[in-house]
């Protein structure tokens, strides 16, 4: 494809009326912000990981793992539904099934700007993951799934914007085939640890499939909500009917989503590992109460459950207000569950260790996640504007 | 002979026989029930042949004959002689030229004080790496920057391949693992393969250092070594650290 033709498609696919003051300065910020705010991540290269976050020895792993996690399982979901839709046809959330792969791709670009500061050596990781492949890990299967999924994804948005039908659905199923085997993955990282009770057990993949159906649902509803917004334009009937579905979707899986937390938690008290059950009473009565009872429980599961039910599924300000407080309940989830799981010192009753070691994340750290958000933001305007017009095809 | 004729045969007892053949019965009692010194340590296979604790219920030890590397290197740690000196923590450092700061240490000494029927006693316990047979640390590394030393069953550390995800700290149950800031990737005791044993010193630096001889290092695949006789020794009761895991770790520790 020569340099005009590119021209002309991006011509093809752009959406001139979002050229405007406003959204030129919303974008300019937020691109301001990921200088910032993953400036704070590249810091650590300098000062060094141990200086600039507060992780350490016995928990080793904190907020920017919750934050990868957060952007990878909610790319997974968007991925998923854009993939069931664009198979299977016919579907009423096809018609915004482009912009879902889009975010999809944006969603773990965030996740990789995150870790890729997080990890003390990612030069190392990009020779190695190839040269040195270890095919018992969970960390190698899952980086390398992603790689494929977002390579599989950008090929098919490419498919989506030229018009190759053929090639964007074929690599769009591979990639949600990629993101949910990653998905997969990445519960299996936490899953496959008996060292840490409160993570180790065959539940904690699927509780991470079940996160991406949920967070993908959300995600779907408030995304384009905004993309309406932004443009100050109303949903047709047929986006309307869309939201409708996700907003099925959202409330089944949020049920589905609260019925596997509160069985996950009732297993530690009933028997099991001691570690296991002092991490889960963390959440429960211990210092991550709050985060569990207030943001997880409350904001992030009840309040977007009533708003659903008010809603009747037809106010879609209302659904993506309760997708907005899903979100935030999600982040908090990943925060509280790779944080308790690493909290209870494994030689507790020696050398008077606390019950519930304590991180909490730097300056530094909020630093990165503001900058991820930022990639997200960004990436979600930079779409609008360039694919706008891609994204209100009804199918391509 | 029948049962009757050996009613009539006088009871020699147990006194005259060899330690030998007492540890030969011992053992034809571990492979029928796979209890091994009443019940108290739990199995242990070899890496490449899992299948070994299925013929070794019951036992930390490997089995004879089914030790996977040329070498086994194992220490046990006579937790009872220790009174916390801190010596061994101090030769490591200065052998392996650990770090300070950031939370980095070989091994060291964990304290605690217990009631016993009223009285107070206070307890001393070295840790250090456990070199697991099934290490966790080694299966979740995405690189193999971390592996299992075919030679001696080390768990080692190639640090231009560690790309510092900190999965093998999460992993490890032992806590062994620390951010070594001047390699600027994961470290760990590696029983100063490099340091002390390549130069063909028989000890690692902390059980050289120990003043009470608590730490019993050495070969376990070699039955004339101290480890294998404390370890083989019936009277000695031994155990190890957080065997639920299913790391199969190669520090025993015992009161002997």
């Amino acid at each position: 494809m020569d340099k005009n033709a590119l021209v002309d498609m991006f011509a093809q696919t752009e959406d001139t009326s979002l050229a405007t003051p406003g959204m030129n300065r919303a974008t300019i910020i937020f691109l301001i912000l990921i200088v910032l705010g993953l400036g704070c991540g590249v810091l650590s290269f300098i000062f060094g990981h141990p200086a600039i976050y507060n992780t350490s020895r016995e928990s080793p792993w904190g907020i920017l793992i919750a934050t990868y996690a957060f952007w990878a399982i909610t790319s997974t979901g968007l991925c998923i539904y854009a993939a069931i839709s664009h198979l299977f046809g016919g579907t009423k959330m096809a018609i915004v099934s482009n912009r879902m792969v889009w975010m999809s791709i944006v969603c773990i670009m965030g996740a990789f700007a995150t870790i890729g500061v997080e990890i003390a050596s990612p030069h190392r990781m990009i020779i190695y993951n190839i040269l040195s492949p270890n095919p018992t890990s969970n960390i190698w299967w899952m980086g390398t799934l992603y790689g494929l999924a977002v390579g599989c994804m950008i090929v098919e948005f490419f498919g989506i914007v030229s018009g190759m039908a053929r090639i964007a659905v074929v690599l769009g199923t591979a990639g949600a085939i990629a993101e949910v085997l990653a998905n997969s993955c990445l519960g299996g990282v936490f899953a496959t640890l008996p060292s840490r009770p409160y993570w180790y057990g065959g539940q904690l993949p699927i509780y991470f499939l079940t996160a991406a159906f949920l967070s993908g649902a959300c995600a779907t509803i408030l995304f384009n909500w905004l993309a309406f917004r932004i443009r100050g334009a109303e949903m047709n009937d047929a986006v309307k009917s869309a939201m409708k579905s996700a907003g099925k979707a959202m409330t089944m899986v949020l049920i589905l989503y609260s019925v596997a937390t509160f069985w996950r938690l009732i297993m530690y008290y009933v028997g099991g590992a001691e570690l296991g059950r002092l991490a889960a009473g963390a959440l429960i009565n211990g210092p991550l109460s709050v985060n569990f009872w207030v943001i997880e429980v409350t904001i992030g599961l009840i309040i977007p459950l009533l708003l659903l039910i008010l809603s009747r599924l037809s106010n879609v300000g209302m659904m993506a207000f309760a997708g907005l407080l899903v979100l935030i309940g999600q982040f908090a989830a990943r925060y509280d569950l790779i944080v308790a799981g690493l909290m209870v010192p494994a030689d507790l009753g020696w050398d008077n260790v606390a019950t519930y070691g304590g991180y909490y994340p730097s300056f530094f750290e909020w630093g990165v996640i503001v900058g991820s958000i930022s990639v997200v933001c960004f990436g979600f305007l930079l779409g609008e504007r360039v694919f706008g017009k891609v994204f209100t095809q009804k199918e391509h | 002979m029948n049962i009757k004729e050996l009613e009539k045969e006088q009871n020699e007892g147990v006194d005259t026989l060899p330690s030998e053949e007492r540890r030969k019965f011992l053992q034809i009692g571990l492979t029928v029930t796979g209890v091994f010194l009443g019940g108290t340590v739990l199995s242990l296979a070899s890496v490449k042949n899992a299948k070994g604790s299925a013929t070794n219920v019951g036992s930390l030890l490997p089995v004879e004959g089914q030790y996977p590397y040329t070498k086994h290197y194992s220490m046990a740690i006579r937790q009872n002689h220790c009174v916390g000196c801190e010596k061994c923590m101090e030769a490591c450092v200065e052998t392996n030229h650990v770090p300070t700061g950031h939370g980095a240490w070989r091994t060291k000494i964990q304290e605690r004080v217990t009631t016993v029927d009223g009285v107070e006693k206070q307890e001393f316990r070295p840790i250090l790496c456990n070199h697991c047979n099934r290490p966790p640390c080694v299966r979740v590394c995405p690189t193999k920057a971390t592996y299992k030393d075919p030679e001696t069953g080390i768990v080692k550390m190639d640090y231009s391949k560690c790309i510092g995800c900190t999965t093998c700290m999460a992993a490890c149950p032992y806590n062994a693992r620390y951010f070594n800031h001047d390699k600027y990737a994961i470290d760990k005791c590696n029983f100063c393969l490099d340091t002390r044993l390549a130069a063909g010193e028989k000890e690692t630096a902390c059980a050289a250092a120990c003043p009470a001889n608590v730490r019993v290092f050495g070969d376990l695949k070699d039955t004339s070594s101290d480890v294998y006789k404390v370890l083989h020794e019936p009277d000695n009761k031994i155990w190890v650290l957080r065997p639920e895991t299913g790391a199969l770790p190669n520090i025993y520790y015992t009161n002997a």
